[in-house]
């Protein structure tokens, strides 16, 4: 079957940052995603979950310059102070007009 | 005095809330569900709202008048006082400071509520119109402090791209209209000022039917509520440690200064005794449902630790065990009672 190169742009973050997140990821042109409700900690520890909530987990399939806009985007207002990672991954998919 | 320590000690919220502190500090696994917890928060705001709405519309304007304005004044008053007091005397930076003062000028519900019991229980029942006056000092309170903290921490910012413009690129700053929707729409804003207005339309006749829902259960739902709060505020405890004397005596002594302006002020404005001593509590509480999230996203280079810390297990316990019975001493000296 063909297939097509697209990007998995994975985000996890503090949960406070959700309706953000999602609408930056709105704005920058992005068809669709999946938001899950995660736990963890990482180098800024444990949340304050008791209160503020635990992290979210934002996937989305996107293009290569929107993953590079969006990562942009996170590098500038959202890692310097907050807690929360993105990463890419390269996957394939069929009905590759639907993501891009 | 004792005496009214003691009674309130042995509170049933008292009570549940030192059973979690200690069930937390036995390491018990012991956690109420976290949908439950939101429930309950949702059922004890919407439940206030809701009656001091109904009372409202027995409220005259001439009543009300006089307490409604001294507490928007000391909704201004608490947070620029706190953080005058953090940056100058306690030495915390500018964001850490404005951050733990939102807390401080905001206001604490179930604080509110356990000091609501208290007068009633000890006969000297509040004013029905107390709720109105717990969103009034709300609103101000949060946002002076974060307008300070946004208004400042950009200026330093500013200040170190002059010095070395080769920095990295600044975050983007939010725009003021965004962090007033957000503290207005707060979940708990909406609960309280939407019951407020639904019990002044629906009066006695409409609430009559829903009552034994929000009233007969209420405190029930509160001592279990009180229940999580003390595993929250046990989980904390260790913070204490990195946060520091400096915080908690600010965390204990805030709370006295500023409940005692607030009880002054009360009597000064014509409440009663249990009215004073709840419009004292208000002032002297700090907020840990509405301010984080608040905090957290407008000023960011805070540390939660400290914000936390002294709202849940420092200001919150002082309050609901110690505080609350002072804070009635006082009014009952400064109503003549």
């Amino acid at each position: 079957m063909e297939t097509h190169p697209v990007i998995l742009l994975t985000i996890v973050a503090e949960h406070v940052l959700r309706e953000r997140l999602l609408t930056e990821i709105q704005q920058a042109g992005v068809r669709g995603y999946t938001v899950y409700e995660v736990e963890g900690e990482g180098s800024r520890h444990r949340r304050v979950s008791e209160v503020l909530g635990s992290n979210v987990k934002i996937e989305t399939i996107v293009s290569a310059e929107i993953a590079d806009k969006l990562l942009s985007i996170l590098k500038r207002d959202y890692f310097p102070d907050y807690a929360a990672i993105a990463y890419t991954t390269s996957i394939q998919v069929i009905r590759g007009e639907k993501y891009v | 005095m004792t005496d009214i320590l003691w009674t309130n000690l042995c509170s049933p919220l008292c009570l549940a809330f030192v059973l979690g502190i200690v069930a937390r500090l036995l390491k018990s696994e012991l956690s109420l569900p976290r949908d439950l917890y939101a429930a309950l928060s949702i059922y004890l705001l919407f439940a206030i709202g809701l009656k001091g709405g109904v009372e409202l519309s027995h409220t005259s304007l001439k009543e009300f008048l006089a307490p409604a304005m001294v507490t928007i004044a000391l909704g201004c008053f608490t947070p620029i006082s706190a953080y005058l007091v953090l940056r100058n005397v306690c030495r915390f930076g500018i964001a850490d400071a404005a951050g733990i003062a939102a807390h401080y000028g905001s206001v604490s519900a179930v604080t509110f509520i356990a000091s609501q019991q208290f007068v009633s229980s000890m006969g000297y029942p509040s004013e029905g119109f107390m709720p109105t006056l717990l969103t009034l000092l709300e609103i101000p309170g949060i946002q002076i402090a974060l307008t300070i903290g946004a208004i400042l921490t950009a200026r330093e910012a500013n200040a170190k791209k002059q010095l070395d413009p080769s920095g990295t690129e600044e975050p983007k700053p939010r725009p003021m209209s965004e962090v007033l929707h957000e503290v207005l729409t707060a979940r708990s804003m909406i609960l309280l000022v939407g019951g407020l207005i639904l019990g002044f339309l629906m009066k006695d006749v409409g609430y009559k039917p829903v009552k034994p829902f929000f009233e007969d259960l209420f405190k029930g739902a509160l001592t279990l509520f009180l229940l999580e709060m003390g595993l929250a505020a046990g989980s904390r405890l260790k913070d204490l440690f990195k946060a520091g004397p400096a915080l908690v005596a600010f965390g204990t002594l805030m709370p006295l200064a500023h409940g005692s302006i607030g009880a002054c002020l009360g009597a000064w404005a014509g409440l009663s005794v249990g009215g004073t001593t709840v419009l004292a509590t208000m002032a002297a509480s700090a907020s840990y449902i509405a301010a984080p999230p608040a905090v957290r996203m407008t000023l960011p280079q805070a540390n939660p630790t400290y914000y936390l810390t002294a709202a849940l297990a420092i200001t919150f316990p002082f309050n609901l065990i110690i505080g609350i019975p002072i804070y009635m001493s006082i009014a009952r000296w400064a109503c003549g009672v």
